[in-house]
């Protein structure tokens, strides 16, 4: 039964063994976003916030629930930016929720591809390149959400990213002994706040993945599952799956990894503190060497 | 013996059990990536299940 209202609960938080109905289940995720936002300080008064949006369930959400929170405070403008980048039989699916969805909430949705933007699709960049597709994909989605962001007016740039996704990032880093990677993650991104760098934010980065599902579930935001076909490939599947069997058998696990970085984090942050940020020397974009990585794949495009 | 639908894997299939939580470790699906409907509805592993039911399991992970 539900902990507060007594009727049918629609799900269980692993970490308090609760369990929530639908409507206290709602309450709760939205006023933990909102907590979220208020404890890692991820919004300033006035700010335009570009929503990085998919279609998937993650970013429906949270773009969901800082609309709703753009219509108590009128200062704060909401704008959402889709990356296409091109793989067939899927985006096309997403792009259309995320449509809809933005159609339906009165939403500013800017679309840009990889294909307009660099020349190629992913599945063409795939084929020349012969790289691993989530490499290619996540340097130049990150590096057009940046740039797109900051012309669109941001002074943060939302993501969907949750619980799960940290926890992964975390494991997996420590497992490659990249501690200096770890330095970068954190509910607002980025070692310093550097000029054309737009800071990151993650308002639901204290939910887990599951919690988010069963948002996106009640409120409706997806209608079919659909996998990327480059999915299987990525080392974060199985830092996934080896996670979620470890939660299953010890609950609790995902957020106790989370808390004990949170408290190392301003240790992290100090040691790899950058004291100039470089720009790179063919697009001027910020970058951590002297040409950005997303330049050097447009090269070897050439 | 109620039908459940795997969502995932678009496939249909017959599992005898009480509960939800029970049905899952028969499918050995992990309750932390699935969500499960009874009758389009949200549950939980609690739920006892009736025979005419019609069951989902709905992937967490995104697709992506």
């Amino acid at each position: 039964m539900c902990k507060f209202c007594k009727t049918n609960p629609v799900i269980t938080l692993t970490n308090s063994n609760i369990s929530l109905c639908s409507s206290c289940f709602i309450k709760y995720f939205e006023k933990k976003v909102f907590r979220t936002i208020r404890k890692f300080k991820l919004l300033d008064k006035g700010d335009t916030i570009v929503v990085g949006v998919s279609g998937g369930k993650d970013s429906l959400t949270i773009l969901n629930i800082l609309a709703k929170l753009a219509e108590t405070k009128r200062d704060l403008k909401i704008k959402a930016v889709l990356i296409d980048e091109g793989i067939k039989n899927y985006r096309s699916i997403t792009i259309k929720d995320a449509q809809k969805f933005c159609k339906e909430k009165k939403i500013q949705l800017y679309i840009y591809s990889f294909k307009k933007e660099f020349g190629y699709t992913l599945d063409e960049m795939v084929k020349k390149l012969k790289l691993n597709p989530c490499i290619i994909c996540g340097i130049l989605r990150r590096y057009l959400l940046n740039k797109k962001s900051r012309l669109l007016g941001a002074k943060k740039l939302a993501t969907g990213h949750h619980l799960d996704d940290e926890a992964q990032s975390i494991l997996m880093n420590q497992f490659k002994n990249n501690l200096e990677l770890s330095a970068r993650l954190g509910p607002i991104t980025g070692v310093a706040r550097f000029k054309n760098f737009i800071p990151r934010i993650k308002p639901l980065y204290l939910l887990t993945e599951k919690e988010t599902a069963t948002y996106a579930f009640l409120k409706k935001f997806n209608h079919k599952y659909v996998e990327c076909p480059y999915s299987q490939d990525c080392f974060r599947n199985d830092i996934r799956d080896f996670l979620n069997d470890f939660e299953n058998n010890y609950p609790g696990s995902k957020h106790g990894l989370i808390f004990s970085f949170l408290s190392v984090l301003p240790l992290l942050k100090e040691k790899y503190k950058e004291e100039k940020v470089r720009y790179c020397k063919s697009c001027k974009e910020p970058c951590a060497k002297e040409i950005c990585n997303a330049c050097e794949i447009i090269k070897k495009l050439k | 013996m109620p039908k459940v639908h795997l969502e995932k894997e678009n496939k249909t299939v017959n599992v005898q059990a009480k509960t939800i939580a029970e049905l899952l470790k028969k499918l050995k699906l992990n309750p932390t990536v699935c969500l499960v409907t009874v009758n389009n509805e949200l549950v939980t592993g609690q739920y006892k299940i009736k025979s005419r039911d019609k069951i989902k399991i709905l992937p967490v992970v995104s697709g992506g």
